[in-house]
Parts: C-alpha cells; sequence; structure tokens
C-alpha cells in the first residue's frame, strides 16, 4: 500500500489515531491504552501485515516521553510509524514483545535508559547498565553523573 | 506464549562463558543454563563497553557525531558513517557529486570484504581451526594498506562526511584495488578448500542454530541472517540508496536457515562485492569530491531515517532535530542487537558445543550492540 492508501485505511482500525505530517514516513499517534489492540491489528489484518518492527525507540520532550516505533511489513513493503505520548513521571505502556520477540530486548533497553515501564514484559531487567543502576535514568536530559559523563 | 527464562531446576550447571573469551568477539558475557550437554538457556549480558554513544551524540554537532560512529561497528566503519551522512544529507537536502557517490560504493564493498574476511577467519578460529584466521588476515591487509592510504587510518576510518567525502582518492588507489581483486581471486579457492568443503565444519555447521524465516522477521534479524535463512532483506536492493539501482549484483540467498546457510552467504557475497568494484574502478567520474556546504550544519526541526547494509545487516539511523546545530535526540538501530536477541532461540535445545559455531555465523561485533 502506498502512504495515501495507509492514510485511508488506518483510521478505520482505530478511531483515536491521529496523523501527524511532515515525515517521510507516513507517523500515527495513538492512546498509550490503545498501543496493544492497534500493534495486534497492524500485524495481523491482512491488507497491512507489519511483520518487521525493525526500531523502537524513546523521546525525552521533557514534559513527556514519547515512544516510537519503526514498522514494515516484507510482504506489502510498506512501512508506518507509531507513536504513543506517556507521562513523565510515570511512563507505562503495554508490550508488544510477544508480537514481536524483537521487542524483548529493546524494550529493556529504553526500560533501563528511560524508565519506561513495560506491563507485561515477561523479563524486564536491566540489560546494558550494570547491577546497582536502578533508578538512574541516563537517556533522560536532566541526568546528571559529574564522575562518569564526559562533557565535549 | 513465551519460554521460561531462567528456570533452573536441581542437577542444572550453570556456567559462564565470556566477558573475555575470544569467541565472545570483544567483551559479550554469556550466563549458560545446562542440563548435561544440553543448552535450556542463553542469557546475554552487556554493557561491557557501553560508552552511551546516542547520549554524547546529543551533545555533538552534525559534523562532529560521524567521527563518533566509526567506533560503534568498527569492523564498517565506512558504512557506519555513510547512513549517518546521508541522514543528514537527507535533512538538509543536500545533493552529493557523481565521484564522491562511485567513491562511497567502493569503500562500502572493500568495507564489506574486509569484514567478511575477518569474520571468516573469526569463525573457523572458533571451531578449532588456526590457518583460515592468517589467510584471511593476509588478504584483509590488503584492503587495509588501501584504506590507510586513502583515509589515514586502518580501522576506524572517519572518511565520509556530509556532502561526500573528506578527500580525494590517493592516486594509488585504483591500481591497488585492481590488484587486491586479482589477489583475491587467486586465493578463494583457498577459502573452499580449507573451510567449506572441509567434512568437519559441514558437520558442525550444518542443521544447527536453525532459525525459521517467520523468527527471523519476528526477531528483527537482517543481513547475512536473515538472508541465510531466505529473507530478502538487502537494504541496496530494497531500499537502493546511492548508485546501487544502476549496479548488477545479486542478492545473495541461501533457505538451509543453518549455521551453514549463514556462512554460504558471506562467503558468496564477497563475491558479489568483487563484482560491484570491477564495475565501478574503471568508471570513477571526474568531477569533485565533496558538495559545499556550510562549516556548521543546522537541520530543520523534523525526525529523519536512513538506512544502509552493513556487513551485518541493516543499519538504521534516526535523527529528531530541534533545527539546532546538535540532535536533539539520536537513536542507533544496530543489527548486530537485533541479531543477538536471536542468540537463545538458535541454540536453545542444542549441544553446548554448537553454541560457538551457532554464535560465530551471527558475525557479532560487540560495539555494535553495547553502543
Amino acid at each position: 500500500m502506498t502512504n495515501e492508501e495507509l492514510k485511508t485505511s488506518i483510521p478505520t482500525l482505530l478511531a483515536s489515531a491521529v496523523i501527524e505530517d511532515g515525515s517521510d514516513f507516513l507517523t500515527i499517534n495513538v492512546e498509550a491504552t490503545d498501543w496493544l489492540s492497534f500493534a495486534q491489528q497492524l500485524r495481523n489484518d491482512a491488507s497491512l501485515q507489519f511483520n518487521f518492527l525493525f526500531c523502537l525507540t524513546c523521546v525525552d520532550w521533557k514534559t513527556h516521553l514519547t515512544m516510537v516505533y519503526h514498522l514494515r511489513s516484507t510482504i506489502h513493503r510498506h512501512e508506518l510509524v507509531v507513536k504513543a505520548k506517556l507521562d513523565r513521571t510515570n511512563p507505562e505502556i503495554e508490550t508488544v514483545s510477544h508480537i514481536w520477540r524483537t521487542a524483548e530486548f529493546h524494550e529493556r533497553e529504553v526500560y533501563e535508559m528511560f524508565g519506561v515501564k513495560f506491563l507485561n514484559h515477561p523479563d524486564l531487567r536491566l540489560l546494558i547498565l550494570p547491577d546497582g543502576w536502578e533508578g538512574k535514568k541516563p537517556m533522560l536530559k536532566d541526568f546528571e553523573d559529574p564522575i562518569n559523563m564526559i562533557r565535549l | 506464549m513465551f519460554e521460561e527464562v531462567g528456570t533452573t531446576t536441581e542437577g542444572d550447571l550453570i556456567i559462564n562463558v565470556g566477558p573475555q573469551h575470544p569467541a565472545t568477539h570483544g567483551v559479550l558475557h554469556l550466563v549458560i543454563t545446562l542440563n548435561g550437554e544440553t543448552i535450556k538457556n542463553v542469557e546475554p549480558h552487556l554493557g561491557y563497553i557501553h560508552r552511551s554513544i546516542e547520549k554524547m551524540c546529543e551533545s555533538l554537532t552534525y559534523r562532529q557525531f560521524i567521527y563518533v560512529t566509526s567506533r560503534m561497528d568498527y569492523l564498517s566503519a565506512h558504512i557506519n558513517n555513510h547512513a549517518c551522512a546521508m541522514c543528514v544529507e537527507k535533512g538538509m537536502q543536500i545533493e552529493i557529486p557523481a565521484r564522491a557517490q562511485v567513491i562511497r560504493v567502493l569503500m562500502d564493498e572493500l568495507t564489506r570484504i574486509a569484514s567478511h574476511e575477518l569474520w571468516w577467519g573469526a569463525m573457523a578460529m572458533d571451531l578449532g581451526a588456526f590457518t583460515p584466521f592468517f589467510h584471511a588476515f593476509r588478504e584483509r591487509e590488503s584492503i587495509n594498506d588501501i584504506m590507510e592510504e586513502t583515509c589515514g587510518a586502518r580501522l576506524t576510518m572517519n572518511y565520509m562526511v556530509p556532502g561526500g567525502v573528506m578527500h580525494d582518492l590517493h592516486p594509488n588507489f585504483q591500481k591497488r584495488v585492481k590488484d587486491f581483486i586479482q589477489l583475491y581471486k587467486s586465493k578463494i579457492h583457498e577459502y573452499d578448500e580449507m573451510v567449506t568443503g572441509n567434512i568437519i565444519f559441514q558437520n558442525r555447521m550444518k542443521g544447527v542454530g536453525i532459525i525459521s524465516p517467520e523468527d527471523v522477521l519476528s526477531y528483527g534479524c537482517t543481513g547475512p541472517v536473515a538472508r541465510g535463512s531466505g529473507v530478502s532483506s538487502d537494504v541496496r536492493k530494497l531500499y537502493p540508496y546511492e548508485i546501487y539501482d544502476k549496479l548488477q549484483f545479486d542478492e545473495v540467498l541461501e533457505t538451509g536457515c543453518d549455521s551453514f546457510a549463514r556462512y554460504m552467504v558471506r562467503i558468496r557475497e564477497m563475491q558479489q562485492s568483487i563484482r560491484i568494484i570491477e564495475q565501478l574502478i574503471d568508471n570513477i567520474p571526474e568531477g569533485d569530491f565533496q558538495a559545499k556546504t556550510k562549516a556548521v550544519l543546522k537541520l530543520p526541526k523534523g525526525e529523519f531515517y536512513t538506512k544502509a547494509e552493513t556487513a551485518r545487516g541493516e543499519l538504521g539511523v534516526y535523527i529528531v532535530s530541534e533545527g539546532g546545530t546538535t540532535p536533539y535526540r539520536i537513536k542507533f538501530r544496530s543489527p548486530g542487537f537485533s541479531n543477538l536477541s536471536a542468540l537463545n532461540h538458535l541454540v536453545k535445545g542444542g549441544k553446548i558445543g554448537d553454541l560457538i559455531a551457532a554464535m560465530g555465523t551471527l558475525d557479532l561485533v560487540i560495539p555494535d550492540i553495547d553502543r
């Protein structure tokens, strides 16, 4: 499907989805609570079949966090970006690691770097940071570590 | 839905492989739960060389951050630089000259051969053969010499900049590349004689570390790992950049889904890279090697994503810009990170001896995973 066709078919799946312009990917904003069911539809709908989650990350906007999911269908050759806005003090979103297994590692990385809690994740522990780092979120904009951080 | 993770019962043996183990190709730490010789679970521990490159990039300008990325996947330094430079060019809408495009592709393909050579030697060494390592290094050395002349470095090259390449090719470049092609063609049969056709290697690799095409996609594997399972994933073919759509080369696909299939993909991919270099080496267009750009680059507000095919798979660069001279947020979608996440799936239920063979064919470069 082309971006234009996706643009017309996506709102039929989720009425509250907001389409954002200005990027070469079609970008959809969803509520964090809608994400899990929406993700399942994106994966399983015969005309969409987004079977490849190629990038999963988070952006700290100081007022809130945004989860960013880059999806691709290797069958239909179309791509999509889904964003979900999260509360900064208590960021929570459902895991999608049972839909795309790659999310298992990527969500653990986001969990330790941004503190996003992925609900129902099978193994939400630190992956990269050493033990004893709990509580400190290095990728947040206000993170300071005068000993280990080098300012260039 | 999920296999049970990390459950141990009485009689299980937990062993640690790494962090400083020759077969972990850097500093990877694997905690392996064994029942007899059978692997129940493999849990990778990362972070031993984590340098928070993504965080550092937030305080570096668009010219500076490219230097850091050579240190990520140091065996594919050129291609890392290339992906980042393309992302900045996309944001700035810079057209790069034809000469720079050809130079970039030449450097990328030489890098790919050098990386696969090292993988081939290290893989054979993981399985207990030492001689192939020296043979691989002999050929790789010629590529390093070529790189040293033009780029000034043998490992962490910083040659590609937004707008083109940093400076022109060394006058010896064409001759040395042609010499290298001759050398390579006279030696490639040795690889098959020593390793590919060897019955011990075949027995250790065939049927080991099987991953189905569906799982490849679910785990987000790319590069030779995906193509070994018959999943078409070559960014150069699917989403061509630079001049790749004008070149004659095949996407290498194998359907074995096992370690041997991944091995064969890389062997055949080197030959395709030679084919690309042969098409270009006598046809490097004259002209500028760099487009005119401002000294300090400012990306417009927005989000930019580019991808390139490194020796290990798809490297994605995601830049979130707020309009300043430094990126607001950068994410590197590194191929090794996703490939490693499939390791447990690859080896679970197999024998401990097969772990090293399966891990070797993932071609892990740890700084690429840790960033």
